[in-house]
């Protein structure tokens, strides 16, 4: 099978929700189109929410602490969620999690429906979890997310910063679904963006079906980890 | 790394039990409790969860917890966030220095792909978590085994975004000292990694004990 046109796109709102049932076979490409964006992400399995992506899994299966082309999103239970075919930005955030309500009032004031329409400021923690509440899932299913165009750097002793600019204008990142992945995403700020304005950013979404991973696919031969994971993935299907 | 020494004496404490490994242990700290985990052997893993023991689906989060204080290692000072916003507890001393909290915990499907796929019969941590919150009820379950602390685990990030499993910096008894801030249960597994250099292939009994907090 080849790749197929875009079967449809979508625009997500700056600090909007977004959910999808991707199915295997299918890529969703992100775009950050005015630069500055941060995609937050949560991973499913749709069959079986309680395997989901595992950021510690992800990391040491790899021995990275970033995302980019090459590398994949393991589940809790040896599966790859899905792999990363593209990437124009080469650092995404697996480490810094989501902003919470509290935070947000902190940083920078409230901002109620009442006075400012859809404008109203929104946090990471009760976007997902109103996403996830669509799917009759919960807070127990919220577990740790990816910020797709954000980065944080880490110094020798640990603390970490988040690096302005890391993403620029017509920036994407590609996801092939290995299995039918219930994505739960959302657009709000970085929670160590350190702007004092809210300021949060639309992203685009594509998707296309595409081909299977073959035996010499990147994602599948950038580490041995992966091909086992691919296996254990396919395995899973038969 | 700063070290910091407890006064606290365990002839003192209230509860002390030593646990094998391959083995769970899960158990309520009221706010204001004492609670230490004492490395009996040296570089042991001890993988640990925590939860508002007034809603469980408010628990350890290793993101919150990593963002809130800027930094990626445990040690004195580290509040252990949940994912809610509360404060669980705060380390309050630490001989070691420093404690990982983005290696996860080992389950016999992440052995597989990271070893290979014939160690999935190899005993896990996320096994032991598993029976520990079906035993524990409460309609608790595997959506509440979140990712987890590390104690006693060096698992340095560089600057380059590599994760790397270095040698221990932990040694026989070494210990991190928690203060209950709200209630919490405690959810340890005491990892049986075998194929891991990192606590030199030989996974080894820790020590906890739990004191009441100053009267008044």
């Amino acid at each position: 099978m080849t790749e197929s046109p875009i079967l449809w796109e979508e625009t997500v709102q700056p600090a909007a929700s977004w959910s999808h049932v991707l199915k295997r076979g299918t890529c969703l490409r992100i775009t950050d189109v005015e630069g500055g964006a941060n995609a937050g992400a949560l991973f499913y399995n749709f069959e079986c929410p309680t395997e989901r992506f595992n950021m510690p899994d992800t990391l040491k299966a790899q021995h990275i602490a970033r995302l980019t082309k090459g590398f994949v999103l393991y589940s809790d239970m040896g599966r790859i969620l899905c792999s990363i075919t593209d990437d124009t930005v080469g650092w995404h955030d697996p480490l810094g999690g989501c902003s919470n309500a509290g935070q947000v009032k902190a940083k920078y004031g409230e901002a109620r429906y009442q006075e400012h329409r859809n404008q109203y400021y929104r946090n990471g923690h009760d976007s997902f979890v109103g996403e996830l509440g669509k799917w009759g899932l919960g807070p127990r299913d919220l577990t740790s997310n990816v910020n797709f165009f954000s980065r944080v750097d880490v110094a020798a002793d640990g603390a970490i910063t988040f690096h302005a600019g890391n993403s620029a204008a017509g920036a994407y990142v590609d996801l092939r679904a290995e299995m039918n992945v219930l994505v739960i995403l959302n657009t709000c700020p970085h929670p160590l963006d350190p702007s004092p304005q809210y300021n949060p950013k639309l992203v685009q979404l594509a998707i296309r079906r595409v081909p299977a991973a073959g035996p010499d696919d990147p994602c599948r031969v950038s580490r041995p980890e992966n091909g086992r994971g691919f296996t254990l993935t396919e395995r899973y299907f038969l | 790394m700063t070290l910091v020494e407890s006064k606290l004496d365990p002839n003192d404490a209230v509860y002390r039990h030593v646990i094998p490994a391959g083995e769970p242990w899960m158990h309520e700290l009221r706010a204001g409790q004492y609670f230490r985990i004492v490395d009996l052997g040296g570089n042991q893993a001890v993988d640990t969860l925590f939860y508002n023991a007034h809603d469980y689906s408010d628990r350890y989060s290793a993101q919150d917890t990593i963002q809130s204080q800027g930094n990626l290692y445990l040690t004195t000072g580290t509040q252990l966030k949940s994912t809610g916003g509360t404060v669980l507890l705060t380390i309050v001393a630490d001989t070691c220095g420093r404690h990982d909290t983005l290696g996860g915990a080992c389950a016999n499907e992440s052995n597989m792909v990271r070893y290979s796929i014939e160690k999935r019969y190899m005993h896990a941590c996320r096994s032991s978590f598993l029976k520990a919150v079906i035993e524990w009820g409460q309609g608790m379950d595997k959506r509440d085994i979140a990712n987890n602390i590390n104690f006693f685990m060096n698992v340095p990030v560089t600057p380059e975004g590599k994760l790397t499993f270095e040698d221990g910096i932990s040694e026989p008894g070494k210990y991190v000292e928690m203060r209950a801030e709200a209630d919490v249960i405690a959810l340890i597994s005491n990892c049986p990694q075998l194929n891991n250099p990192c606590n030199a292939y030989n996974p080894t009994p820790v020590e906890v004990l739990i004191w009441d907090g100053p009267r008044g």
